[in-house]
């Protein structure tokens, strides 16, 4: 039992504060609506979540490694494109999504290639990467929304809005093995310890013979994959290919790990307090929309709350020294 | 004037949060005296000099300048009061001119707003020339090596027309031949009876340039206004560190055996030039030379770094081929690097994950995670290094440097190496724990492992290497072997190993 108190106490260690804060707006929530502990808005909160929390995983990884990956939102964007004019195609659904997750893959790569092979700022080279997918995604749409002609059995629509005993939505259930596995490979792995490694001092990491660039390279692909899996299942939610879609999810990607404790400067953070700050993000804007707050007052609200957490997260940081 | 003392501060007691780093301290100082503050990382030294210079309070005491009593609350205060301060680190903007630099948060203005160029460009001349530096104040500092910018910081610090200064740990960063330029504006200094506190961990430099000591230990004034004529080393040391250190170096320098374990040949690349040398088993093969001297650079090819143009490396007899640094560790090199917070450390990772950097994959198979072993393998390294720590998950940014320094050499010792690089094994690092690493770099050759130190600090080279090779640009120019060594007395053979660092001997 002390034991595993113990376990429970290290998965949330440094991220006390952001767990506090969860459970005070669960019960503000609870207390002040009637509609937020039902049955159908817990559901909706879980596929509401899908996307950044799959994002925020990826980031997460970026930024423990030490960068972000900006291109992420706009990934989403094309993804949504892809894996519907691959059906209207004439691939089935299996393929199309395959595909889709391939270049994602590609893309992933392809950004790591370039950071690690040129030294270019990790920022610089996915912030024109974000330009160049949205780009893509409006060409191959003409700007406009892409819908899927023929979803043999509702297959598609299912893969995110399908639930298991109308409670867990199939969607959840990739969240889980995507935290499953990317909580091992960080807690659990040699090649973990080198993303930590390389996110604290590259130098150092160099000194010590861990192949820095081939770290940054997969790191990047794991964005990148994460990226169009995010942005199948998107797709999949909101029923159609959406370019315009995905503008500024990095942003709230970055928040959400920021938030669960990941240091911005590389070398420290863990999965499970990203998904702490995953779920403090969907909580907070599903909770102002049952408010009824305004959408743009969201926004306000959304940027005090994450200066204020991460100004915290500074001062527990300074007081420790 | 008439003063005795320029500066007096006495019964000065300070506290940080209950602990007492300051205990009653005294301290005297005459116009035009170089005077040497010597302590342990700790002792204070650093607390003392901040309270003279206002960046910290004291808690009670009096501070006297030339018989004055002064109270300091901001730096500011001390500045109007003549004591300049040049801190440790350069603290000039690389992007300024020397002129800017010199002027910063002090700009001269014309009216309210306008900043006075012409004027200040003036002023820094006249500060540059009256010590003798032929700079041109509109050269942008970034463009200027260390030991200039530390020369402006200098002429910042007395263009207030100063009377006392204080330098903390200037030569830190310097080369022999800047030391020596520095060495004479502090003379100069002296002449223009300025009052100048040197703080220094070479004792070297102590012995060579003060006219007298302050010793503080744990806070308190051992020794203070003692002649600096007259005292060995071994003093000084006992003075600091309360005990005695006859032993400082470790009993007896390491032999090595006969055996050679690993051998350069004609090594070149674009700053390297034909270098060969062989290391034997068991021995402390030390490199001497100026900063400059590209020691750093051979280590850095030796272990896969940097590349190779031709040349050939042998272990144990056998060609090998260190083409990074993955393929050295495999080999069995380790690299204790110059500069531990850059390449040596993960400051924000604890001591455990520091300490098992090299050697994750020994307990760490797929996903089975062996914590025990991690544990046991810190604990190993940890109680043979006597690693002082709160507990393995505490974090190296909170280690003083003399602990950091143990948890880079222990990281190297758990990968097992046969040949152990140490590139500056003690820069920045208090006395005690020198003392420390010395006898730990013994014990280790007598375990048969075999190390190549870079040091450039001359009685750590000659105390503690079996042989010396001494490289001057780029070029090996001399390797004094045993016997060689116990020819000469210590000061000749500094003497000689200058001769050859310096390229007048080949």
């Amino acid at each position: 039992m002390g034991r595993k108190n113990n376990k429970i106490k290290n998965l949330f260690n440094g991220v006390g504060g952001a767990f506090i804060a969860l459970i005070v707006m669960v019960v503000v929530l609870c207390v002040f609506t009637n509609t937020f502990a039902t049955r159908l808005n817990l559901v909706n909160l879980l596929k509401q979540i899908t996307c950044n929390c799959l994002l925020s995983f990826g980031l997460t990884c970026c930024l423990i490694t030490g960068f972000p990956d900006l291109s992420v939102g706009s990934h989403v964007a094309l993804a949504t494109v892809e894996v519907c004019m691959y059906q209207n195609l004439g691939l089935s659904l299996e393929v199309s999504v395959l595909l889709t997750l391939i270049v994602g893959i590609i893309i992933g790569a392809t950004n790591g290639f370039i950071f690690s092979r040129t030294e270019m700022p990790a920022y610089i080279v996915t912030l024109a990467m974000q330009n160049v997918l949205r780009g893509i995604a409006y060409v191959l749409t003409n700007g406009g929304a892409v819908i899927v002609e023929n979803d043999v059995d509702r297959k598609f629509f299912n893969l995110a809005n399908a639930t298991i005993l109308n409670w867990i939505p199939y969607s959840t259930l990739v969240l889980l093995v995507a935290f499953l596995i990317i909580n091992t490979l960080l807690r659990r792995t040699v090649f973990g310890r080198h993303m930590y490694a390389v996110g604290g001092n590259s130098s150092t990491a160099i000194y010590s013979g861990i192949d820095v660039k081939n770290i940054r390279m997969i790191v990047f692909t794991i964005s990148g994959f994460l990226a169009s899996i995010a942005g199948v299942l998107t797709a999949s939610r909101v029923y159609s290919g959406q370019p315009t879609t995905g503008v500024g999810f990095e942003g709230e990607a970055i928040a959400s790990a920021v938030l669960g404790g990941v240091s911005f400067t590389g070398g420290v953070g863990t999965l499970s307090g990203s998904l702490i700050g995953i779920l403090i993000m969907g909580v907070m804007s599903n909770g102002m929309n049952l408010l009824q707050i305004n959408y743009y007052w969201q926004l306000v609200v959304k940027g005090i709350i994450i200066l204020v957490a991460v100004y915290m997260d500074q001062v527990k940081r300074s007081k420790t020294k | 004037m008439g003063a005795e003392y320029i500066v007096e501060m006495r019964n000065i007691n300070k506290s940080f949060y209950g602990a007492k780093v300051l205990h009653d301290v005294n301290f005297k100082v005459k116009a035009g005296e170089i005077r040497g503050l010597l302590g342990e990382n700790g002792a204070g030294k650093s607390t003392m000099m901040r309270i003279l210079n206002g960046i910290y309070s004291k808690d009670s005491g009096q501070i006297f300048v030339d018989g004055v009593e002064k109270h300091f609350s901001l730096p500011k205060d001390a500045r109007d009061a003549k004591i300049s301060f040049v801190h440790q680190e350069i603290a000039l903007s690389g992007n300024l001119t020397i002129a800017q630099n010199m002027f910063l948060g002090l700009e001269k203005t014309k009216g309210k707003y306008f900043v006075d160029d012409a004027s200040m460009r003036e002023s820094a001349k006249a500060s540059l020339e009256s010590l003798n530096l032929n700079l041109d104040v509109d050269t942008l500092v970034g463009t200027l090596s260390v030991a200039q910018q530390q020369m402006v910081e200098i002429a910042k610090a007395l263009m207030q027309d100063a009377k006392v200064l204080v330098l903390d740990e200037p030569t830190a960063a310097l080369s022999e031949k800047e030391v020596r330029f520095l060495f004479r504006q502090m003379r100069r200094l002296k002449e223009k009876n300025v009052a100048v506190i040197f703080i220094s961990h070479r004792l070297n430099e102590i012995q060579e340039i003060t006219d007298s000591l302050t010793v503080l230990r744990d806070g308190r004034i051992i020794a203070d206004g003692v002649p600096t004529q007259g005292l060995g080393s071994e003093e000084i040391i006992a003075m600091m560190v309360g005990r005695n250190v006859t032993q400082f170096y470790g009993s007896e320098k390491p032999h090595g055996t006969d055996e050679v374990v690993f051998e350069v040949k004609d090594l070149t690349n674009p700053v390297l030039d034909h270098i060969s040398f062989q290391l034997r088993k068991g021995e402390i093969l030390g490199f001497g030379g100026l900063v400059g001297a590209k020691r750093t650079e051979l280590m850095s090819a030796i272990f896969g770094l940097d590349e190779i143009d031709s040349g050939e490396l042998f272990l144990d007899g056998k060609k090998i081929v260190n083409k990074n640094p993955k393929q050295a560790i495999q080999n069995g090199f380790g690299l204790v690097s110059e500069d531990r917070k850059r390449n040596g450390l993960i400051l924000v990772h604890s001591i455990a994950r520091n300490l098992t950097l090299n050697v994750t994959s020994s307990f760490i198979h797929g996903i089975h995670y062996d914590k025990a072993k991690e544990k046991s393998i810190v604990d190993e390294y940890g109680n043979k290094l006597s690693i002082k720590m709160t507990g393995m998950e505490q974090l190296c940014q909170y280690l003083s440097g003399g602990n950091q320094q143990k948890v880079v050499i222990a990281k190297w010792l758990a990968s097992n190496p046969k040949v152990l690089i140490m590139d500056e094994p003690t820069r920045g690092v208090d006395v005690g724990a020198k003392s420390e690493i010395y006898q730990l770099m013994s014990k280790l050759t007598s375990e048969g492992i075999s190390i190549i130190m870079v040091s450039s600090e001359l009685p750590e080279l000659i105390n503690i290497s079996s042989r010396i090779a001494v490289m001057h640009e780029g070029k090996l120019s001399k390797i004094f072997e045993e016997e060689e060594l116990a020819r000469y007395g210590t000061d000749d053979l500094q003497k000689e190993i200058m001769f050859y660092a310096t390229g007048e001997r080949e």
